[in-house]
């Protein structure tokens, strides 16, 4: 679905990327992690050529992004950190229209995908509001519903959680969980460990570069390292590393651990 | 302090001005305000009043709200009053002064008065019946026309959009920092004119700038979404000119050109 080969990016004479190496396949789960400043929101950005690499190539489906964005949109979609700044209807199913309407689609079936995107998240009842009047939660879904719209085969969220409350942050963390159940091709940026840990995939950034690449379970059984470039650990993986026990990724394989 | 804040005010509704196309209102309005404009008679302006009141009936509006539309200029109807009642000649009402009040003063400051009335209580029902979003798309539509002579529609109609979305958006901000700024000790209450003005730097300042950053975040994300300007952009909602609108403008057109007919015949 996705490959980057060798792709490095400068800001002015600052690497923010350099030489990444990395195939994303159809239907994965994919979750980038990393200090501030690693980059990974840099590498995010490249993915659907809302920025564009100073070096290397970025294939979306193999078409290059250098090439044709506006197709490789089609196929990429993002949702982004502050949910207020990316609504862009002043009512929501205005906003979820306003990627279909872009790609010119038929207002029928304009219709048709509004309704359908906005029940796959639950916002089915809100069609009518005004954005500003919901919670940060059921904004980041209507942001969501906005590009499901758009029929992309890939959402990239770029830390679409981290300005959201622990409850907004469970219904769009569900909700992105159920995406990829239904055969969507999910990359999550964060620097919450807990949520990588839903991922089956996670690239450890550091320094513009990927530095460790894994299963959710092989990534946190070095805590030491995690904490070494910066990265905050989930509170079960780290009490479990001070036991020496190995495999821990949240508070249930604690407990089921600590009872045998 | 800021949370009801809407622009224009929309009452939401079912009635037959509610269910006409934007474009069939503003053209409605047009027509009504030249019938305004070339009253001239008592007989017109009662059947012009007539005719206003018979729409806001159709509307469905309340009548304390269409009288509410007229409470800002009220001072201003008042003056044109005053002035028409003391500078007309003839038949002498009573004295003030050196001002002579005059009968015929008195029927054409009514009249002009009325005049006032009736402009703004048809301009009223359209952004009363209509919400400002479809008045947007109508303002594309009616400008599309224009884009030969380098009139920006899309653009324009988009920036009305943005702005609708972020005005609340941006009140809630500034209320923020106003709190924010007052736990610091600003003090926005007191003080003469101009010390009240430099107080308002240190609420702008921040408020420009957030703007300006949300106004980057949400270039990229509409960027994200494939917004490339208006070409070859469709519309979930788009404006139709159904049976009714025709209806409404063929009355409306008949009514307006009947009126100025008449009007001119008889000068």
């Amino acid at each position: 679905m996705i490959e980057v080969k060798n792709v490095s990016y400068r800001y002015d004479d600052r690497a923010a990327l350099d030489g990444i190496d990395l195939t994303i396949d159809d239907g994965e789960f994919v979750a980038i992690i990393g200090a501030n400043g690693s980059g990974k929101s840099t590498l995010a950005k490249n993915l659907n050529g809302l920025l564009l690499p100073t070096e290397g190539r970025v294939l979306v489906d193999g078409i290059d992004t250098r090439d044709d964005v506006w197709s490789v949109r089609a196929r990429v979609g993002m949702v982004f950190q502050n949910p207020d700044n990316q609504i862009v209807g002043a009512v929501v199913e205005d906003d979820v229209a306003f990627g279909p309407e872009n790609l010119g689609v038929e207002p029928l079936e304009i219709r048709r995908r509004v309704d359908e995107a906005l029940s796959t998240v639950g916002m089915l009842e809100y069609r009518g509001a005004a954005p500003h009047k919901l919670s940060g939660g059921q904004k980041q879904r209507v942001a969501i519903a906005g590009v499901l719209a758009m029929r992309t085969k890939c959402i990239v969220f770029d830390e679409a959680t981290a300005m959201l409350d622990p409850r907004g942050r469970s219904e769009v963390l569900s909700t992105i969980e159920d995406l990829h159940r239904r055969g969507l091709t999910i990359v999550m940026i964060t620097h919450h460990m807990d949520e990588a840990a839903r991922a089956s995939r996670v690239i450890v950034m550091d320094g513009g570069r990927i530095v460790k690449l894994g299963s959710a379970r092989e990534i946190f059984s070095d805590v030491r390292w995690l904490k070494k470039i910066g990265l905050e650990v989930p509170a079960a993986a780290e009490l479990g590393a001070r036991l020496r026990l190995k495999n821990i990724l949240s508070a249930d394989d604690l407990i089921a651990r600590l009872k045998r | 302090m800021f949370q009801d804040i809407t622009l224009g005010q929309y009452f939401p509704g079912q009635s037959i001005i509610h269910r006409l196309d934007p474009r069939t209102k503003i053209f409605a309005v047009f027509a009504l305000l030249i019938m305004i404009f070339s009253a001239a008679t008592s007989t017109e302006y009662f059947f012009l009043t007539a005719l206003i009141f018979f729409f806001v009936l159709l509307s469905k509006i309340q009548m304390s709200a269409v009288v509410r539309s007229l409470r800002p200029l009220k001072w201003l109807i008042a003056f044109t009053f005053v002035i028409h009642l003391f500078s007309h000649e003839g038949a002498e009402l009573f004295r003030l002064g050196v001002l002579t009040a005059t009968v015929d003063g008195l029927r054409a400051g009514l009249l002009i008065s009325l005049r006032l009335m009736l402009m703004i209580v048809a301009s009223s029902l359209l952004t009363f019946t209509t919400a400002p979003l479809k008045l947007t798309d109508a303002t594309e539509k009616l400008l599309t026309p224009l884009k030969a002579v380098g009139v920006p529609a899309h653009e324009l109609a988009m920036m009305m959009t943005i702005a609708l979305r972020f005005i609340p958006t941006l009140f809630e901000e500034a209320d923020k920092i106003i709190k924010a700024q007052k736990i610091r000790g600003l003090d926005i209450e007191r003080g003469n004119f101009v010390k009240r003005l430099k107080m308002m730097v240190p609420i702008l300042v921040p408020l420009f700038l957030s703007a300006f950053r949300r106004a980057d975040d949400l270039a990229m994300a509409m960027e994200a979404r494939c917004y490339r300007g208006g070409e070859g952009r469709t519309h979930m909602k788009s404006l139709e000119i159904t049976r009714l609108d025709r209806l409404a403008i063929a009355a409306i057109a008949l009514i307006a050109g009947a009126f100025v007919m008449i009007r001119m015949l008889s000068v």
